[in-house]
Parts: C-alpha cells; sequence; structure tokens
C-alpha cells in the first residue's frame, strides 16, 4: 500500500521566554514515521510523552511558543505530494476538513453551545463548499442515517445530548465531507466503556466504508487493540517502538513497551501487577543517551550516554533499544 | 460520649435521594440513587467497589456517605449511628476522624496556592492527633505508608508533583487520622494506565496492613476486578448486581453487567469486538422511564421490563435486578434462557 503521510526527522519544540529565561520542552524530538493509506496508525504513550505534540505539527495546526525546528511532514494525495508544514494559511484552509479532518478530545469545546447540531453542521459544509441551507441539511440527514445516529439530534443544542452522543456527533461532523485522513485525538478517553465502545464502532465503520486513514492517538492499549492496525509507541519525545497491533501486543521488545503491557490489569486474573518504576522525564531536560534509562531495568553503560537509533529489527517491527539490535547482530552474526 | 457498638461499619437500606428536575412550571422527581441496599462488615476489612458509569448515582452515594449529601429516604448509617443526623460536633470530633475522603483530581482538591505540606500538618493540629513536636515524625511516617517521605513533600506545591504523587499525598492525607473506612471516589480516573497500578497495589496494602475498608468508586472494571473484594454495580440509580467481584465480573448475570464486562477494551489482539452495542441517547429518559431503566437497550427484553420495576432476586452469593432470575416468572413463561448465564 501506498504511503498517505510521510514524517521525515521531524523535530518540534516548545520554545518559551520569560524574565529573560529560555526554556525549550523537546517534545518531539526527531520522528520518523510513515502512514499508509487506509490503515489505522495508532500513536500510545504515557501522558506527557508528546502524543498530541506530534498530533498538531502532523495537522499543520502547531502556533508559537510550539515550533518545528527541523525535519518534513508530507501528505500524499494521488501522486500530488503536499509539504504540510511550508502551506500557507489559505491552502491550509483548503486542505483542512475535505482532505484531513480532526476529531478532538474534549467535544463538549468544539460544538458552538448556542447553535443547534444542524446549524453547526451548516456552518462546517458552508465554509468549504458553496451549497445552500437546504442541501446541506439533507446532506446531514443522509450522513446521520447512514451512521445510525438518531435524526432528532439534528434539533438539539449540545447541552441537551449526553456526552458519548456529542463525541459521536462531533465524529459525524469531522467525517461529513469524506477527508483522505482522520486525526483522532484521545477520541474516547473521557467517555464510558460501553459509549467508548460505541463510539469507536463508528470510527471503525467510517474508516471501513470510505477506506479513509485514520491516524489515533490514545494512551489506552485496549482502544489500540479494537482499532488500530499498526502501533507506535513515544516514549519522552521519541518514538520507541512501532509494530503492527498484534506484534505489538503479544511480544513486545522495547523495555518501556513490556511494562506498559504487563502493567495493565486484565479481567481474567488477579496477579500482582508491577508499575513502571519512577515517572516519564521533564521534556525540558531529558536524560542523556537513551531517555528511558534511568527507568529501565537492563540499563547498560553506553545506553546513557548513546541515543539507541530507531532499527527494523524484523519486517515492520522498528525498535529503538539497544540490547534487542545487540541481541539481533548478536544472532544475525552466529 | 459513648458509641454504640457494632460490628456493622456501615449499613444502607432502601437509601434513595431524589434530586428535581424542572421544565418550565412542572419538576419531575428524579432518583440519583434509588433503594441502594448494602453493608460494610467492620471486623473483616474490605475493598468494596461501586462501578457504573457516568451518571450512574455513585458520586452522590459518596456524598451521602461522607455526610455532604442528605439522603431522601431510607438508613444510612455509620457504626449504628445516622449519618444525616449527626451534629456538627459529632461530625468534627469522631465521624470525620474515621470516615476520610479521597477524590478524583489531587489537583484540584490541593490549592495551587499553598504548599503541599500545609494540608498534611493542618489534618494533624485540627484533629488534634499529635503535639506539634510530634507532627514532623508522624507525617513523615503516614507518608512512608504510601511511598513517599515528608522530605520528598515539604515545601512543594502541588504543580511541582506529578499526578500519582498528588494522588498518593492525598491518600497520606486521608490516612493521617486512622480512619475505619476510606472513600475514594474515582481515585486513579485521572492518572495514566502504569500509575494506576501503583495506587490500586496501595489500597490492597493498605487494607491488609492497616485494617482499613475502602470504599473504592470507579468506572474502571479492570482495576475494580483486580483489588477489590465485592463490587455493587450502578446503573442509572439502581444497583443492578452485588456480590464478590470474581463472580459478578467473571461471570455477571444482569445483562447490563455483562454489556459493561464486553465493552472494556482489552489490549490483546484475540480478545476484540465483535458484536454491536446499543447506545442510550438520553440519560434523562432512562431515569424517568417505567420499567427497567436498561428495558430498551436489554438484548433479553421481556415484555413485562417495560412495565414493572424488577425486584433484588438473590442467586447465589449475589443479589441481581433483573426479572430474567425472578424464578416463578421464568418457570411460568418457560423463557429460553440459554443467552443468560446461570452460575
Amino acid at each position: 500500500m501506498a504511503n498517505i503521510i510521510e514524517v521525515q526527522d521531524l523535530i518540534a519544540y516548545y520554545k518559551t521566554q520569560a524574565f529573560g529565561v529560555q526554556r525549550t520542552v523537546k517534545a518531539v524530538d526527531g520522528i520518523s514515521l510513515h502512514v499508509k493509506a487506509g490503515e489505522v496508525y495508532g500513536i500510545a504513550g504515557e501522558s506527557g510523552c508528546g502524543k498530541s505534540t506530534l498530533l498538531k505539527v502532523l495537522l499543520g495546526a502547531h502556533q508559537p511558543p510550539l515550533t518545528v525546528v527541523g525535519g518534513s511532514v508530507k501528505y500524499l494525495f494521488d501522486g500530488a505530494e503536499i509539504a504540510a508544514l511550508s502551506l500557507d494559511q489559505n491552502s491550509l484552509r483548503e486542505v483542512r476538513w475535505k482532505e484531513v479532518s480532526y476529531i478532538p478530545q474534549g467535544s463538549m469545546h468544539v460544538l458552538n453551545p448556542v447553535r443547534r447540531i444542524q446549524d453547526t453542521f451548516y456552518d462546517f459544509i458552508a465554509a468549504h463548499e458553496p451549497i445552500s441551507k437546504g442541501v446541506a441539511a439533507e446532506l446531514t440527514r443522509t450522513y446521520l442515517r447512514e451512521l445510525g445516529l438518531p435524526e432528532k439530534v439534528l434539533l438539539a443544542y449540545p447541552h441537551q445530548l449526553s456526552g458519548g452522543m456529542r463525541q459521536r456527533v462531533t465524529i459525524a461532523l469531522a467525517t461529513i465531507l469524506y477527508p483522505k485522513i482522520i486525526f483522532a485525538d484521545e477520541p474516547t478517553t473521557a467517555l464510558d466503556v460501553i459509549v467508548q465502545r460505541g463510539v469507536i464502532q463508528l470510527l471503525r465503520e467510517i474508516q471501513q466504508k470510505e477506506g479513509s486513514t485514520v491516524v489515533l492517538i490514545t494512551h489506552d492499549l485496549g482502544v489500540h487493540a479494537n482499532l488500530a492496525d499498526r502501533i507506535a509507541v513515544l516514549y519522552a519525545g521519541k518514538l520507541v517502538e512501532e509494530a503492527n497491533t498484534r506484534t505489538m501486543l503479544k511480544t513486545p521488545r522495547h523495555p518501556y513497551t513490556q511494562y506498559l503491557i504487563k502493567s495493565l490489569p486484565k479481567l481474567d486474573e488477579r496477579t500482582e501487577r508491577v508499575s513502571i518504576p519512577g515517572r516519564p522525564p521533564a521534556l525540558d531536560n531529558p536524560p542523556s543517551g537513551c531517555r528511558f534509562h534511568p527507568r529501565c531495568p537492563f540499563v547498560m553503560d553506553h545506553c546513557r550516554t548513546i541515543d539507541p537509533p530507531l532499527v527494523a529489527i524484523l519486517p515492520g517491527h522498528r525498535v529503538a533499544c539497544h540490547l534487542v539490535t545487540e541481541e539481533v547482530q548478536h544472532v544475525s552474526a552466529d | 460520649m459513648s458509641q454504640p457498638i457494632s460490628s456493622t461499619l456501615l449499613t444502607a437500606a432502601d437509601l434513595t435521594k431524589t434530586f428535581a428536575i424542572r421544565q418550565g412550571f412542572s419538576s419531575k422527581a428524579f432518583r440519583a440513587v434509588d433503594d441502594a441496599t448494602f453493608t460494610l462488615d467492620g471486623a473483616k476489612p474490605e475493598i468494596f467497589t461501586i462501578a457504573g458509569e457516568s451518571g450512574s448515582g455513585k458520586t452522590t452515594l459518596a456524598r451521602m456517605i461522607l455526610g455532604m449529601e442528605r439522603p431522601s429516604a431510607g438508613v444510612l448509617q455509620y457504626k449504628g449511628r445516622n449519618i444525616g443526623t449527626l451534629t456538627a460536633h459529632e461530625k468534627r470530633t469522631w465521624f470525620f476522624r474515621e470516615v476520610q475522603p479521597v477524590f478524583q483530581d489531587p489537583f484540584a482538591a490541593f490549592s495551587p496556592l499553598k504548599r503541599i505540606d500545609h494540608y498534611l500538618y493542618e489534618t494533624v493540629y485540627n484533629y488534634r492527633i499529635t503535639d506539634r513536636a510530634g507532627a514532623d515524625s508522624y507525617i513523615n511516617e503516614t507518608l512512608t505508608e504510601v511511598g513517599l517521605s515528608l522530605a520528598e513533600v515539604k515545601g512543594r506545591y502541588p504543580n511541582e508533583l506529578s499526578g500519582g504523587q498528588a494522588q498518593r499525598v492525598a491518600i497520606a492525607r486521608a490516612l493521617l487520622t486512622r480512619p475505619a473506612l476510606i472513600v475514594a471516589d474515582e481515585p486513579v480516573s485521572m492518572l495514566d494506565a502504569s500509575l494506576r497500578m501503583s495506587i490500586v497495589n496501595m489500597f490492597r496494602r493498605l487494607k491488609e496492613e492497616q485494617q482499613v475498608s475502602i470504599l473504592y468508586i470507579t468506572h474502571d472494571l479492570a482495576t475494580a476486578y483486580y483489588c477489590a473484594d465485592r463490587i455493587a454495580v450502578m446503573l442509572r440509580g439502581w444497583i443492578v448486581e452485588m456480590g464478590p467481584v470474581e463472580q459478578v465480573l467473571g461471570n455477571p448475570l444482569h445483562p447490563y453487567t455483562q454489556n459493561l464486562k464486553e465493552s472494556i477494551p482489552q489490549a490483546d489482539p484475540d480478545k476484540v469486538w465483535d458484536k454491536k452495542t446499543n447506545l442510550a441517547t438520553l440519560e434523562n429518559e432512562e431515569y424517568l422511564r417505567t420499567g427497567c431503566r436498561f428495558a430498551s437497550r436489554c438484548p433479553h427484553v421481556l415484555p413485562i421490563c417495560r412495565q414493572q420495576v424488577p425486584g433484588d432476586y438473590q442467586v447465589g452469593e449475589r443479589t441481581v435486578k433483573c426479572f430474567l432470575y425472578d424464578q416463578p416468572l421464568v418457570r411460568i413463561n418457560n423463557l429460553d434462557n440459554a443467552a443468560v448465564s446461570r452460575p
């Protein structure tokens, strides 16, 4: 399958200056990844590891203090190459929503509280297509019917809907123009499990029906297991492991990923679960070498000084860990 | 004042809290907690989980137990005393020492303008737990129980701590009065999955070592299953299923609990969802409905479910609020219960 997003050595820092003190938070530090057309690409990691920052840059929605220091983000639509980071405001508006769309975390903040849902739909459609109110309303109704959402929500105000319904309306809103890429930032985090399941089903249906590409950010590996085709794990602004969902959850290689998966409680066993010792580093002064080394149980001397590169140990399975790469080299040398 | 000795720690019988929804001039009664009945035994400390979705009445129940909200009907007793009728003096000298809260968001519980150790000293002084000279060592001792030390915390503001650390301080603060019961309202929902386990592990340890009973209110069934002894599942104000956690979550009987359990996303590619689930459109509607509040979403719905409120049926060690477990009804209608699991 062809790539639809190509990210090369992306570096994005938060640069602030207050009272003459400069502070640089290295939220995204040298990330390279490719997203294939029509797949669900999951990005996982603890809070504060740079997930949302990465998404902002991928969307081209970064604003100071967040600055892109280096690297590139490319969208590839039908052979046309669009450099997302060098688009001006007008062409960004063209691309957004029609080609690239975004589902935010708190749906309450997206929907205008003083407008009915149908008016919000009209606003969004009319901003991109020259369309009459009647046609837009018809389009909206058809689309909601397609998604199995009740039409009566169109006449409601956002506060009259439950959190789950609001989030599903937001998803409908984000996908009504059939975008090629959907970025979803923690789309289910504030929701209850049953509602979460409904939202994930909806997202999956849209993705399968329209063949769109979804970049899904969530810390919940259970959600990734149900939706994502491939998962990337971020730690302290770096990509530490990338693999397809089954490989990632069954045979993770990076010690951080192993911890992350081992610490999850399961519904069929009650054995003591270990939590990861320590906590994620502050990104204004990240540890030298491998950023996980202060918490890593297998730390070696050169982990403290040399930053491990992201190496493909198997086709489609990339890991950034000295221990793993050395093991693989050792095996292949034999 | 002598307190009546009673081996039950907490008793709730037909506990109900009614709020009014006003629409124009009309007003409808809205039962946020409806006929909740359960007891906690004081002799054997346990972690009792109240689980349910948002809007199921979990927090209202917690607020009543903490004496922050007065029950509209029913009995709510702590060690044989009615919580609603305690005087301010009794609350201060006795009740608040014994029952302590831990809230959802540690950063909202602590003022960002005060140093976090201030709360620890304030609690010690207010309840006259130790004299001023002994406060430092007493606080340090309590912080050690939650895996922190006074040196790590002293003089720091809440924003300097991580969410997990701040929540540990909140739990240490609750432990200072040596309570018999901690009411923890969604204590881990603001934390990352890896930190959750450290808090939940700590609850298990506190129960074993300090003999503290914990009322653990959560929507996260996975941590509930991991740490709890008993669980009560709430739906729109009702306790729909209650019993030992291995049974209730291992083999749920109520269709709602079954749905809830299936919907937990598991980080296992072999356990992904294949069935679709029905969602409620409006919460209020379910609260105000006659009959069972799950009827519109239930895959095993019977005609009677839409007309009558199901009773609480005893199935083995647990109670289930569902007509499918009403033995006479099942026999008369000769129901095919293949879809419903039997203990």
